[in-house]
């Protein structure tokens, strides 16, 4: 950060995150990350390869049957923390999504101030989802019959590629609160929110795998989630390009993945993240299962 | 020494069929409520004078283990030493209940503990598999009884127990319970591979209308080994057996006991589920080889009042 | 002496401090009572007096709902449903900071065990403000149509057996759909309502959004009775509950009840039967029987009722009665010298009755007030003991021979909040659900409580829901 004092500052590596660690890209490759307005450097970080994306499903995967089968309370009190972890580094974060989004010191403060927010709004799903969109069925017969949601798997999140923590914590806790683990792949212009957000659930309890998070450009990386035999959705919100989304969406279609289409009218705006989200995101990763089960002495 | 099933449930052994009647007769076990039961005596205090009692009982109890393809009369001699003596600078430590070796080591135990009350408990019957002919596995136990050991330790077929020949299972039992004449046969169900409590519930039935002096949960080999809510079944089987066979039976819980700590918990599920006439290393052992350290350093530590360090506990 | 004696392993009371003296929480302060009086509070355990509070008279009370009145309509009801969430979120993170310390405090003012107060008590009140917190910006989606708003200012009035608890019960849903609250904890225990209020404080809630005000049945019946209040939440026995239904006929305050119950546990011959055991042990022994939904009447399938009973009775002589502090005890105090006068009466009377009396054998310490683990046996519908709740670990057992007798015999009564059935068979389970007439119904478990799960009664035991998103419309105006 600043050398403003005189101090030289130590400056921040930006890593990948998977599994619940910080690897550097296994390709070795990096670019330069620099400020909205392209006047100033700030990072170098790490590009993403093929086999990155693969070791992060792999990661994924293996975190899915503990994270799923833990409580919804579980869920919900790891996903406070994690709040309470972003809240702690406020200012570290109105910085870098002010720097890499343009944004005065106002309209950052605004936007991780709505992140943080929407993050515990999330938080408070995790055991309310079932009741909402659970059910006891009245089927015409001597039979109990119940219908209740279950995380779809293990899910790849492209992140809108403009709003740098208030787009990407509105397409990554609503995936995970409900117990699927997630592959993101960051803004590729404002990509070190996301790294910082890393650092945060790598502090709050969260198990590591969860969530990975792969930085690098969306357009290289997401064929390869696209195709991949073990995910089971993929979340194409920050695919700008009309083109590149349908042909992503084709290649889902091999295994059949639950697929979220980028916001129509997105192109190059994106959708106003301020908005009350609803439910929807919860939804889009979630089964249901039906249960009947015959009542009788 | 055979043994007589009270009359009225001879019919019982007659056919798999009858067998498996009876034993799926028998109540059935709630998972959520048999492991909500271990959680809640797992959180007794035990402190001071009472963990001072549980701490030595536990050693008393100790089978000191070593079950390694590794394994030589040098190793063995050093665990019998061990056994023997388990702490070297405190004589009023007690022994351990027995040393359990496999059964070609047997005549060094015999030697290394010449002279003293610990048992010789040697496993047999194919060892931990139980794969093989039933004259292979009869053999090996004869072997390790005419070597001296004076308790035999066998697997249960859990092939023949899943496909539902519970006949063969019990046939098998009767047949190592004779040939081990005097020595006192423990019969390993292996609980982790039997997967549900039904199943541990049928299976301690088995080995006990089979003549087995002791049921023990496991062979160490494969994991989940021993826990807590197993053992409680295991234990609940026994009271229930005794109460309507009149035949006491012991249990051995064995394989992932590493902490004293979670051998005082199984101490009071003893106490607590199948009660004092349990509460002696004639009724209840441990099968294990970290523990004994342990315990050890947790008896160091109530006597000196400070936390205890690995250093000063010889390794065997 | 048992072979294996457990030591005494005291929790430390040190981590309380109980002040000689309290007075009222109204409008965000300690405050002195205008016209109240002072009464002592005391450890059932020992009788040891333990501080002196406040019994709230009239203009305490009109002092109190003012102060909920203005922070309802100065504060609360303009602030976001985030907001009121955040202030839930702190409530609930400092109970779990502070856990400790209130589940001491609970025991030594209640009388139940610690391994209690510790384990479930205070781990759940941190839990339903969890819950409740989620809710208060989630409204539109909680199934009452849009937008829904909150009634106003909530009187709620709530029992001894599980103080912090029904306070949380309480205090989080009302909060969460944006109501404010004056809370009068029970005569007996007050304190740890009292720690809530300081706790309050150190949310920085905003003043007058939860006031506590502590007394006993008089004080409780001028807040109900209140013209300023629109909302009357109470949990306590079933004649107070018709008292307060009566008194708020012909005028527009809304009312939930959770009042006594007289619960069957059925267990059939094909139960579980030492898991059984243990769920009828933990049906009406826990908490000493002070529980509404206890499992009071045990109804057995008469083909395994002997096997039962005798693995019963074993299981009942490792009961562990004694020092709610010591970390092994299983059965504490009774509340209070009148709740003990009360359960001797009833348990003679069940004599007299002609019902078989039982206990194992158990040591009563000399000061404070005890009551021994009670079985009768050879007990009839028309026993006072089966059809009265006694509010103490007092079982009366009953056979039956099919299902249809079971669900007769559990229905036949005017009570209706729980009941708990023991079969390994699921079709059995789903058919009595069904027929039994109970708020809640546990299979192969009992007493077993969850924030989001719905809890209340049926008939005389009340009516109106606790937790899960049913909670939320007690709080409502839909």
């Amino acid at each position: 950060m600043s050398d403003g004092n005189g101090r030289l500052a130590v400056r921040k590596t930006y890593k990948l995150y998977i599994g619940g660690a910080f690897p550097r890209s296994e390709s070795g490759r990096s670019y330069e990350v620099r400020s909205a307005d392209g006047e100033r450097f700030l990072a170098n970080a790490a590009l993403a390869s093929r086999k990155d994306a693969r070791d992060a499903v792999v990661a994924a995967r293996k975190a899915f049957p503990g994270w799923s089968s833990a409580t919804a309370y579980n869920r919900g009190q790891v996903l406070y923390r994690v709040a309470e972890m972003l809240e702690g580094r406020r200012s570290q974060f109105v910085h870098e999504v002010g720097a890499g989004e343009g944004l005065k010191r106002r309209e950052a403060e605004a936007a991780v101030d709505a992140a943080v927010d929407r993050w515990v709004w999330y938080a408070g799903w995790s055991d309310k989802v079932h009741q909402v969109q659970g059910s006891s069925n009245p089927v015409a017969g001597p039979y109990f019959d119940f219908s209740v949601p279950e995380p779809t798997g293990v899910v790849a999140l492209i992140a809108p590629h403009a709003s740098s923590l208030l787009g990407l914590v509105s397409v990554v806790a609503p995936a995970i609160v409900t117990g699927n683990t997630a592959v993101v792949v960051a803004s590729e212009a404002a990509p070190l929110p996301a790294i910082t957000l890393a650092e945060v659930l790598a502090t709050s309890d969260l198990p590591g795998g969860v969530v990975n998070l792969l930085t690098g450009r969306p357009a290289e990386i997401a064929p390869w989630l696209a195709s991949h035999m073990d995910v089971n959705a993929i979340d194409l919100t920050g695919i700008g390009d009309a083109g590149l989304a349908t042909e992503l969406e084709t290649a889902a279609a091999e295994n059949l993945k639950r697929v979220v289409r980028p916001p129509t009218d997105a192109g190059d705006r994106e959708p106003d993240w301020s908005t009350d989200p609803g439910v929807d995101r919860l939804r889009a990763f979630l089964e249901t299962k039906t249960v009947w089960h015959p009542v009788g002495i | 020494m055979t043994v007589t099933i009270p009359a009225g449930f001879a019919d019982v052994t007659a056919s798999d069929d009858t067998l498996r009647r009876f034993l799926h007769g028998l109540p059935g076990v709630d998972q959520v409520g048999v492991e909500a039961r271990a959680a809640t005596l797992a959180t007794r205090s035990i402190k001071t004078t009472a963990k001072a009692f549980a701490l030595d009982l536990a050693i008393r109890m100790v089978d000191l283990t070593t079950l390694e393809g590794q394994d030589t009369p040098g190793k063995v001699r050093a665990l019998c030493a061990k056994g023997r003596r388990p702490d070297a600078t405190d004589p009023s430590c007690p022994s351990v209940a027995a040393i359990c070796v496999y059964g070609d080591l047997v005549p060094a135990a015999v030697e290394a503990l010449a002279g003293s009350n610990i048992h010789i408990a040697a496993v047999a019957t194919a060892f931990p598999s139980g794969r093989a002919p039933l004259d292979v596995k009869l053999a090996d136990t004869k072997a390790a009884v005419a070597a001296g050991a004076d308790e035999i330790d066998m697997v249960i077929d859990r092939g023949a127990f899943l496909a539902g020949r519970y006949l063969d299972v019990y046939e098998e039992i009767v047949a190592t319970k004779q040939a081990t004449g005097d020595a006192h046969l423990k019969v390993i169900l292996e609980t982790g591979e039997l997967a549900t409590y039904d199943n541990v519930r049928r299976a301690s039935w088995l080995a006990m209308l089979a003549g087995g002096d002791f049921i023990k949960t496991s062979t160490g080999k494969v994991s989940p080994a021993a826990t807590l809510p197993v053992t409680l079944v295991m234990l609940e089987a026994a009271r229930d057996f005794r109460s309507q066979m009149g035949r006491q039976v012991g249990v051995k819980a064995a394989g992932g006991i590493r902490v004293a700590k979670d051998a005082v918990r199984y101490l009071v599920v003893v106490n607590e589920v199948a009660g004092d006439d349990w509460l002696s290393p004639d009724w209840f052992r441990f099968g294990a080889s970290s523990l004994l350290n342990d315990l050890l350093m947790q008896r160091r530590k109530l006597a000196t009042g400070n936390y205890a360090g690995p250093d000063y506990f010889t390794l065997d | 002496m048992p072979t294996f004696d457990y030591a005494p392993a005291p929790e430390s009371r040190s981590i309380v401090d109980i002040q000689p003296s309290y007075g009222l929480y109204v409008g965000g302060e300690m405050v002195d009572p205008i016209d109240g009086t002072r009464f002592k509070t005391v450890n059932p355990a020992t009788e040891e007096v333990l501080s002196e509070v406040v019994a709230a008279g009239p203009q305490d009370v009109d002092r109190a709902i003012a102060a909920a009145r203005a922070a309802y309509d100065r504060a609360w009801s303009r602030l976001s449903g985030r907001d009121r969430g955040k202030y839930l979120y702190r409530l609930a993170r400092l109970v779990q900071e502070r856990s400790r310390e209130l589940a001491v405090l609970e025991s030594i003012d209640n009388g139940k065990p610690i391994r209690e107060s510790r384990d479930v008590d205070v781990p759940l009140v941190a839990a339903h403000f969890f819950y409740y917190a989620g809710w208060a910006d989630k409204l539109d989606y909680a199934g009452f149509g849009p937008d829904p708003r909150p009634l106003g200012v909530a009187a709620q009035v709530i029992p001894w057996n599980f103080p912090l608890l029904m306070l949380a019960w309480k205090i989080a849903p009302a909060l969460a759909c944006g109501n404010t609250v004056v809370l009068k904890p029970a005569e007996t225990t007050p304190l740890t309502a009292l720690a809530f209020a300081d706790i309050c404080q150190q949310a920085d809630l905003p003043p007058g959004v939860v006031n506590v005000i502590t007394g006993a049945g008089v004080t409780g019946r001028t807040l109900v009775e209140h013209p300023g209040i629109d909302k009357v939440a109470f949990t306590g026995s079933t004649e107070v509950g018709r008292q307060i239904a009566r008194s708020v006929a012909g005028t527009r305050k809304k009312v939930t009840l959770e009042l006594g119950g007289k619960a069957a546990n059925v267990v059939f011959d094909d139960a579980p039967l030492d898991q059984a055991v243990e769920g009828i042990v933990n049906g009406i022994f826990f908490n000493q029987g002070h529980v509404c939904c206890a499992g009071s009447r045990l109804l057995v399938q008469e083909s395994v009722a002997d096997e039962l009973l005798a693995g019963l009775k074993r299981r009942l002589t490792t009961l562990r009665l004694g020092d709610p502090l010591d970390k092994n005890t299983d059965i504490g105090a009774i509340n209070s010298a009148e709740q003990l006068d009360k359960i001797r009466m009833l348990s003679e009377v069940g004599e007299t009755e002609g019902a078989e009396r039982w206990s194992p054998p158990c040591e009563l310490p000399e000061r404070g007030f005890w009551f021994p683990p009670t079985v009768f046996t050879g007990v009839s519908q028309s026993h006072r003991i089966a059809r009265e709740e006694i509010f103490g670990p007092v079982l009366s057992v009953l056979t039956f021979r099919t299902p249809g007798e079971a669900v007769d015999k559990a229905n036949n009564t005017p009570y209706g909040l729980s009941a708990g059935v023991w079969t390994e068979k699921g079709s059995r389970i789903l058919w009595m659900a069904q027929k039994l007439r109970a708020g809640v119904v546990w299979a192969n478990t009992f007493n077993r409580f969850d924030p989001t799960s719905p809890f209340g009664g049926y008939k005389e035991s009340g009516y109106g829901r606790e937790g899960g998103r049913h909670g939320l419309g007690a709080y409502l105006d839909v």
